[in-house]
């Protein structure tokens, strides 16, 4: 195809993902040096029937000026980036000097926003992916066992947890999980504990993000794996039969094998997906006891009057190189096999 | 000789039993909630035991009837929950047309191009896919507001469309691929011009994939919370952040009944989609996959 021709083509496309992608990305870049204009105070004379006193408060046609001339705030250069919200390199230098062993650390540690945010993505991502490809893969087997009439349906069902909207999903657990909701009374009457709720316990908070994770994900690998299953040759599993392999030995040796190729996209999707984890929280109201780094930028745009957007701009910065540092290998393989195709 | 024949009963039990616990997991919580929404507060949400919440027994001393519509009500008429459902309306539709129309060309133009270019422009797709979409809202937000184009539809519509691009574009890709380049060039050496063989001779056998791209158009704009949370103003909100702003206003007696309403009406064109697109939907997932 001529290179014209294909320009014609695809600049639509190019068109909206430069504007709304590229641009934004420059444009976060550019916010987190900034931070918003500081409030301008002025003191006012307040003459009531008792006297007069003196008040301070914001001058908001000032801080409207302002706001008007530049837009951005004031330039703070890479203070966004190090203050006690996002990276706090010097609260954690203060914490290692001085501190009462490792797990007063790692306390204080998850204490600063960022990085309580940072180590609930990061295991959000790492457990809930392989756990929902494990599950997602037994129920493959198991569908695959079934006779044909039934697994119409029963893919049917397995497949509403992934499709359902994130916040809803989350919603409809959360209810579950409320302590008068099925659910969370249950809990409380197993564990004999009456005061035992998602608002109570983080560690409760965590696990049942963890279960919506596994729960809404595994139909993903499901799907995947089980259209996988339908082409595993037939011929080498019967040879491995005869040749005296045991069931499980023709799954370890004849069918991962032959999945390992989609399960390394499944999990590529998934780690991708999984990082950006987001609408449980919200639906949870888990922010006391977990946050994820898109919360974290949520959180700063969402107040009316005062969104912070120089505070969200740095960790969306942070966000996207973690994604980068994420991608990496995938990248580096991509590159490499590119290289050997072109020489 | 069949496997199924040869597979010892212990472990055919053990297969039944852990997809039995599965579709429950998978599917009580819907019809759970779905049952719930035609009760009252205090049966959903029973301080003494579930049971209630299936007899019934606060909803019949409250409203006279084990069933009410008193959520649904509340959500669609007194909180305008109807005018969320038309904006989610135009919203999606617009996103999946106009995702469509310029995926559709794009994806063919990338599908037929050897150049390395092409190559680069699928990797950046890649890279774009990963990013969350709240880290990009962020960058929209500042710019909208000083253009005066933050809070209504179309602004969101086109985001919503760019969001997309990556995975529309990656998805037609791997379909146009998937059709011999033959056909098009015959209709070329028969006199058509590029954009005559692609909409004359490719489009019509492409439908099964423009569908099934559709199907995760739409997906992505109705689930959407990310961007239509922020992106749009109070009037304009679609179902997702609607429901979400209705958890705000909790404290009301019977607003958490509003909500388990509103939630159950919009997972309902959810639960269509899969009954009608199940197909659809099941290649789409793999279709990326099993083409690595």
């Amino acid at each position: 195809m001529p290179h014209r021709t294909f320009f014609a083509f695809i600049f639509p496309s190019i068109l909206a993902m430069v504007l709304f992608i590229t641009l934004p990305i420059v444009s976060v870049v550019v916010q987190s040096l900034f931070v918003q204009h500081e409030a301008v105070l002025i003191t006012v004379e307040n003459c009531g029937p008792f006297g007069c006193e003196n008040e301070t408060r914001v001058d908001t046609a000032a801080m409207e000026r302002l706001q008007a001339e530049r837009p951005l705030g004031q330039f703070a250069g890479f203070s966004n980036y190090l203050n006690r919200n996002h990276l706090a390199f010097d609260e954690i230098a203060v914490i290692l000097s001085d501190n009462d062993g490792l797990s007063d650390i790692a306390a204080r540690i998850f204490n600063l926003p960022l990085y309580k945010a940072l180590i609930f993505t990061l295991t959000f991502c790492f457990l809930v992916t392989p756990l929902a490809m494990a599950l997602g893969f037994a129920i493959a087997l198991a569908v695959n066992t079934l006779p044909s009439f039934w697994k119409g349906p029963v893919i049917f069902v397995s497949i509403l947890p992934m499709i359902i909207t994130p916040l809803i999903g989350s919603l409809i657990l959360s209810w579950m999980f409320n302590p008068s909701g099925i659910l969370g009374a249950s809990l409380q009457s197993l564990t004999g504990d009456p005061t035992l709720s998602l608002r109570a316990s983080p560690v409760l908070t965590w696990i049942v993000l963890l279960v919506y994770g596994v729960w809404t994900n595994g139909p993903f690998s499901f799907v995947v794996f089980y259209a996988g299953l339908q082409t595993v040759p037939q011929d080498t599993v019967e040879s491995a039969k005869i040749d005296g392999a045991s069931r499980w030995e023709v799954i370890h040796h004849v069918i991962i094998p032959h999945l390992a190729p989609l399960a390394t996209f499944v999990a590529l999707v998934q780690l991708m997906d999984n990082f950006r984890v987001f609408e449980p929280i919200v639906g949870f109201s888990a922010e006391a006891n977990a946050t994820s780094l898109s919360w974290l930028v949520f959180n700063d745009l969402v107040g009316q009057d005062s969104q912070l957007f120089g505070s969200a701009a740095a960790t969306s910065v942070i966000t996207i190189v973690g994604v980068l540092i994420l991608l990496a290998p995938v990248l580096r393989r991509t590159w490499r096999e590119f290289n050997q195709k072109v020489v | 000789m069949s496997v199924a024949s040869r597979r010892p009963a212990a472990l055919n039990a053990l297969i039944l039993i852990f997809l039995a616990l599965w579709i429950i997991a998978a599917a009580f919580p819907f019809a759970w909630t779905v049952w719930g929404s035609f009760k009252v507060e205090a049966d959903f949400f029973s301080r003494q035991s579930w049971w209630s919440a299936i007899e019934g027994t606060r909803t019949q001393a409250q409203t006279g009837s084990a069933f009410t519509l008193a959520g649904y009500e509340g959500a669609w008429v007194q909180n305008e929950f109807w005018k969320a459902a038309v904006n989610t309306l135009i919203v999606t539709v617009s996103v999946t047309c106009i995702s469509l129309t310029i995926g559709t060309l794009g994806g063919y133009a990338l599908a037929r191009s050897g150049y390395r270019y092409a190559f680069w422009i699928l990797i950046a797709a890649l890279i774009f896919r990963a990013m969350p979409h709240i880290t990009l809202v962020s960058g929209y937000m500042l710019p909208f507001f000083q253009l005066n184009i933050w809070g209504v539809l179309p602004t969101t519509i086109i985001v919503l469309v760019a969001i997309n691009q990556p995975f529309t574009l990656w998805m037609l890709h791997s379909f146009f691929l998937s059709i011999p380049k033959d056909l098009d060039e015959s209709a070329m050496v028969d006199g058509c011009t590029r954009f005559q063989a692609f909409r004359m001779v490719i489009i019509p056998v492409m439908w099964p994939g423009v569908i099934t791209t559709g199907l995760f158009s739409f997906l992505l704009a109705y689930n959407d919370f990310a961007v239509t949370s922020m992106l749009l103003s109070q009037d304009n909100q679609t179902v997702v952040p609607k429901i979400a702003s209705f958890l705000g206003s909790i404290q009301n007696e019977g607003n958490v009944m509003y909500a388990v309403a509103a939630v159950v009406s919009a997972t309902a064109p959810l639960f269509l989609l899969v009954l009608f697109f199940q197909r659809q939907i099941v290649s789409g997932l793999t279709a990326g996959a099993v083409k690595g």
